[in-house]
């Protein structure tokens, strides 16, 4: 049996179509404009790349901010539930997982059947997710894909105090001009961004094993600086980017 | 001119009478609410004085004078309310006041000076009364109005009771109250009638008993009243305590709640879940997050901010009210260390059979909401129920995001649904 999750997040949009419980596919493109289009198409393309029909797929779950504009599904359900679900399906002995995405970064804690015990979520405001590392990716003029591990290579992090992305775009435009050393500028920003996370985490009170998901765990250089911070190991898998699409197929398999 | 005037206030006084009438046939909050603004509005017809008052101050005192009580805050609750709150923010903020400051302190100083809001500005006072139990912008604003207005200004300063009130803040506090009726008493040109205060003080501990049965109908499930519905009836206790029209008022509303609880109707339609929230209502939002809750089976059956104008009942000696009282707005939840406060959120909690707590960090009042993680974390360590913290904003809709807080809700409501089925405390349920 086929089902599919639908994962519509503020930069991408996420699928995946899991067969008699197993991965067979997953997908991601860029969100745009139209949030409902987006996860039809992304949907679609997976299931061209698979050569499935659609009429295979017996149920479809949708998760993200966007949710609740597609209509072909047959339950919307958070981005909180699913990271929770995706994460505990890849590794059942997981307890918490550190979702960093486009627009919100947040900390969850599950039991051993995968539940959601506890959530916290940042504040109305970029800071610490995967719009600011744009940001500061654009400013310093370095591929996005790169940017972590550029980081790696730093001497000396640089000290980025400001925690509004307005202001520390501000702050490292000012590196900049100093001629303080990219991959130095590099490394403080993954450090501010991880200080942030990791205020999140432990407000929630994050215990090993740790996932993290989202688009920012395919940074290592955020990943590398945030077990630095809560001195723990973090896992990433493979499907770090894709989780929490994977989360609302498993939930699709529920239903 | 003036003869015009007249007739005008006259006919005013004639509005106001046939109100009176209604009211007492029907006594709908509205018709109170609006005789009582009209009555404050047209004080100097009547040669009364009106005070503005914060809303943990002590008004007792005012009504034995006959002075009209107004309260700022009450006038930020209508404008938030009615969605008047970033258009007034901003103008406090074009103004010079930083847009970090409280937003009642925000849109009550610029609404001041342009007689804007939902009732055309607050009826001009003859002097302030501020007691700083609830936070410390009270001072700051009230000098302001001070200035603004050209009126004399009472500070009544209430020590932070962390754990206990001690005998050296008893002495201090009760000293104020003796200084508090002497300004009174200077202002009118009057002295105090100490059976008329006597009178008054029995009314409003009357009141508050009345308010707080009223809040604890909601311990029966389904409860027959919602955090939501406390917050538009919460206007009396506020407003009118001490007075005859606050108690009359709310034993109608405890019959009628005892009477939704005989016959089993509870607020909402279907009471899965029971939730206690913590904080001020987000005015602008009421509807919203009672539909977003009330989708999801959720009754807000409690809450800590409505509880405040009846929380401190155990100190108050109806027979010493004056003494009594001194110590009770002294202790009021906002004045109160966080242990204290995490006491009083866990004995509703079990009072009220909660399943999960909703915190609204709310951006604009920072004694409530300083400390609220530490709430949750003992919360948590206590009774292990599922808490929620909601940013956002009691006036000031610029601090509100819809999609982020709607996720939030419906993880958390989630979240409970799960494990309610784990950890269920009603045996009956069976969803």
């Amino acid at each position: 049996m086929c089902v599919a999750g639908i994962d519509i997040g503020s930069i991408t949009s996420k699928a995946a179509i899991l067969s008699d419980g197993k991965i067979i596919g997953t997908k991601v493109t860029f969100t745009g404009y139209n949030a409902a289009l987006a996860g039809r198409k992304v949907y679609e393309d997976l299931l061209d790349e698979l050569t499935i029909d659609e009429t295979s797929i017996k149920k479809i779950v949708s998760t993200g901010y966007g949710r609740n504009s597609v209509d072909f599904v047959d339950k919307a359900v958070t981005e909180i539930i699913c990271h929770g679900t995706g994460a505990h399906y890849l590794n059942p002995h997981i307890r918490s997982i550190i979702d960093v995405g486009g627009q919100d970064s947040k900390a969850m804690i599950v039991d051993q059947d995968g539940r959601v015990k506890d959530f916290v979520m940042n504040d109305k405001c970029a800071a610490g997710t995967g719009r600011f590392l744009e940001v500061m990716a654009r400013a310093l003029e370095v591929d996005l894909d790169s940017f972590g591990l550029q980081s790696l290579k730093a001497e000396r992090p640089s000290k980025i105090s400001s925690i509004c992305t307005v202001f520390a775009e501000s702050e490292v435009i000012s590196l900049i001009s100093k001629g303080e050393k990219r991959d130095n500028i590099i490394a403080g920003i993954h450090e501010s961004v991880a200080a942030r996370i990791s205020a999140l985490a432990k407000r929630v009170n994050v215990r090993s094993p740790i996932m993290m998901t989202g688009g920012v765990a395919k940074n290592i250089g955020v990943v590398k600086a945030l077990e630095r911070k809560l001195g723990m190991s973090i896992e990433v898998s493979e499907y770090a980017q894709s989780n929490g699409a994977i989360g609302a197929a498993v939930m699709a398999m529920k239903l | 001119m003036v003869t015009k005037l007249k007739v005008i206030l006259t006919l005013c006084f004639v509005k106001i009478k046939k109100i009176m009438l209604a009211v007492k046939k029907k006594k709908s909050m509205k018709e109170i609410m609006t005789v009582y603004y009209m009555e404050a509005k047209t004080a100097k017809l009547s040669g009364k004085k009106v005070a503005w008052i914060t809303s943990g101050g002590p008004v007792e005192p005012l009504i034995a004078m006959d002075i009209i009580p107004v309260y700022p805050e009450n006038h930020g609750a209508m404008i938030g309310a009615s969605k008047m709150g970033v258009d007034l923010c901003e103008k406090a903020e074009e103004m010079g006041y930083s847009r970090d400051l409280c937003s009642y302190a925000r849109s009550d100083i610029s609404c001041a000076t342009v007689n804007g809001g939902p009732i055309g500005g607050l009826p001009k006072p003859d002097m302030l009364i501020c007691c700083n139990n609830i936070c410390g912008t009270v001072l700051k604003w009230y000098e302001i109005q001070a200035r603004y207005y050209e009126v004399p200004l009472f500070i009544l300063d209430t020590p932070f009771c962390h754990t206990e009130y001690s005998e050296e803040a008893k002495k201090y506090v009760r000293r104020q109250i003796e200084e508090y009726i002497a300004f009174l008493e200077e202002v009118c040109g009057r002295k105090m009638n100490y059976e008329k205060m006597d009178k008054v003080g029995r009314l409003s501990v009357e009141g508050q008993r009345l308010w707080q049965a009223v809040l604890d109908t909601a311990t029966n499930s389904p409860s027959p009243i919602t955090a939501f519905d406390a917050f538009f009836h919460l206007a009396l206790i506020v407003t009118l305590r001490g007075t005859r029209i606050a108690v009359d008022y709310y034993k109608n509303l405890l019959e009628e709640m005892y009477q939704k609880v005989d016959k089993g109707i509870g607020a909402i339609p279907n009471e899965h879940y029971r939730l206690l929230w913590d904080n001020l209502p987000i005015w602008y939002r009421l509807r919203w997050l009672s539909n977003k809750f009330a989708d999801y089976g959720a009754s807000l059956v409690a809450d800590t901010y409505t509880t405040a104008w009846c929380g401190t009942l155990k100190y108050i000696d109806v027979d010493n009210f004056l003494d009594s009282m001194a110590e009770a707005y002294s202790r009021i939840y906002l004045n109160i260390g966080i242990d204290e406060m995490a006491k009083n959120v866990i004995e509703m909690i079990d009072k009220y059979n909660v399943d999960g707590f909703v915190i609204h960090s709310n951006r604009s009042c920072k004694p409530y909401s300083l400390g609220q993680y530490d709430i949750q974390k003992i919360v948590q360590r206590e009774r292990d129920i599922p808490c929620l913290v909601i940013e956002a904003d009691m006036v000031d809709e610029r601090n509100f995001s819809e999609s982020q807080i709607a996720t939030r809700i419906e993880a958390f409501m989630e979240m409970i649904k799960e494990q309610k089925g784990s950890w269920s405390r009603n045996s009956n349920y069976t969803e």
